[in-house]
């Protein structure tokens, strides 16, 4: 932990390198679904939320609460989901998320780990009852892997922002 | 360890106007987000335009990288092909022998019905495909089964259409941008294509299930009619899909319908045939009547 650098106070002072790789990152990692495979189940996790959550778990004084509107909205456009799902979703997680803050003062590995796997099955299951509601269907079975394929993979995502993170305050 | 940095601005009151700020943001977010799904509710295809445009724009990233996708997915059933080749080899030829007199006997039906069509003076139209295109990308992360078609309006493309290949089925065109369109397959849960069995004509529904699998229901009562193995084409029913499209091997039977699986795996076709609606006067929405004076 000791390997986490200190960040200024303010976004604003910082280089320009430091404050566009958090979004990038999370907007490359949205546009995952560009990826040249036509699959006939969903296979691919969210990777845009989760490398939302992890900048977020990571640096709670990065982004105001309301970052998850735009972003989401980034989303929705490459996901296939109908425009405004993730933007409700993923900002009502945000909203959860700083509840959460207010109750625990410390966090530790395992308490973000089950912060951000609630926030990816609030939004994971959301998302398939907007698909049925506006003309999709199916069983809720169908996206129980990719549910837990995307609660497995988080810490990956964490890891990931840990790096990036470490990279971008670099002087 | 020292505590993560949060949010709470102590005692400055500019930090404290800031954090409310940002929840009225979020929350008037929230709304609008909730807003524009109602809107989705009531029209699914809405902000077609500015998804076409998104699609336009990146589908040569995706089109770029399809050739190598497609080429790593077959490198393990290449590899397979030769485990047992000497088994499989005769198997194949006992099968030839067989196929060959089925193919000979298929050919005198083909004639024989030609013949009787003439005599009827029964005259089929085959549509003219509109255009054949890759599919590069589809919406792998979401539960609904979008493809993106690489020819859009400029080609010719226009929603409503039917995307087959020459396997079969694919599914039809839900949204078109200029160079791009996007597919509706038929897997998704929100398609319904009405089929019959290929042997007797046995009419049938055919939902998707969004996991890969189709699911069949008999428009018949009584036990159930299906059995594994049997083919589904498509019925021409609702004048959408042409007839005699393939569309379905039935795997496994439960309960009143059956489990079924697409003859045309969209992750492996080499292009896409979009063809015109079989009936377009049947396919379009009904006009509104004209108001009385």
């Amino acid at each position: 932990m000791t390997r986490i650098i200190a960040m200024d106070a303010s976004p604003l002072t910082m280089s320009l390198r430091a404050r566009m790789v958090p979004i990038v990152s999370t907007m490359l990692a949205s546009m995952l679904p560009l990826a040249p495979v036509v699959s006939t189940a969903p296979l691919v996790p969210p990777a845009g939320l989760l490398m939302l959550l992890g900048w977020r778990l990571l640096r709670p004084e990065l982004w105001p609460v309301w970052v998850a509107l735009p972003f989401g909205l980034f989303d929705d456009l490459f996901s296939g989901q109908p425009l405004g799902s993730a933007m409700l979703t993923w900002t009502l997680a945000f909203i959860g998320i700083d509840l959460c803050d207010r109750w625990l003062v410390w966090r530790d590995y395992w308490q973000e780990w089950f912060i951000a796997a609630s926030c990816i099955a609030f939004c994971t299951i959301a998302a398939f009852l907007i698909a049925i509601s506006t003309g999709g269907g199916g069983y809720i079975l169908i996206i129980v892997p990719l549910l837990f394929a995307s609660i497995l993979l988080f810490p990956l995502a964490a890891r990931l922002c840990a790096t990036l993170d470490r990279w971008r305050l670099m002087r | 360890m020292a505590p993560p940095g949060n949010r709470r601005p102590g005692y400055s009151r500019k930090a404290q106007y800031g954090l409310f700020f940002g929840y009225v943001a979020a929350v008037t977010g929230a709304f609008i987000a909730l807003l524009l799904l109602a809107a989705a509710i009531f029209d699914p295809q809405g902000f077609g335009a500015l998804r076409g445009v998104v699609s336009d724009a990146t589908a040569p990233v995706s089109s770029a990288g399809r050739g190598a996708a497609r080429g790593a997915g077959s490198l393990g059933e290449r590899i397979a092909a030769y485990i047992d080749a000497g088994s499989k080899n005769r198997a194949l030829n006992a099968e030839v022998e067989e196929n060959r007199t089925a193919l000979i006997e298929a050919r005198a039906i083909a004639y024989e019905n030609a013949r009787l069509k003439r005599m009827l003076r029964l005259v089929e139209q085959k549509p003219e495909p509109i255009v054949s295109a890759r599919l590069v990308s589809s919406s792998a992360s979401s539960s609904r089964r979008f493809a993106i078609l690489n020819a859009g309006r400029t080609n010719g493309v226009a929603v409503g259409q039917p995307v087959r290949a020459p396997e079969g089925l694919i599914g039809r065109v839900e949204a078109v941008g200029g160079s791009t369109a996007r597919v509706m397959l038929l897997t998704d849960g929100g398609m319904v294509i009405p089929v019959r069995r290929a042997d007797d004509g046995l009419p049938a529904i055919s939902t998707g299930t969004g996991d890969g699998g189709l699911d069949i229901r008999p428009l018949t009562t009584g036990a159930n009619p299906f059995k594994p193995g049997d083919v589904l084409v498509t019925s021409g029913t609702g004048g959408v899909y042409a007839p005699n499209i393939p569309v379905a091997i039935i795997t496994r039977v439960s309960g009143d319908g059956a489990t079924g699986r697409p003859l045309a795996n969209p992750g492996r076709i080499d292009f896409a045939i979009v063809e015109p609606p079989f009936q377009p006067e049947a396919a379009a929405p009904a006009p509104t009547p004209p108001v009385a004076p």
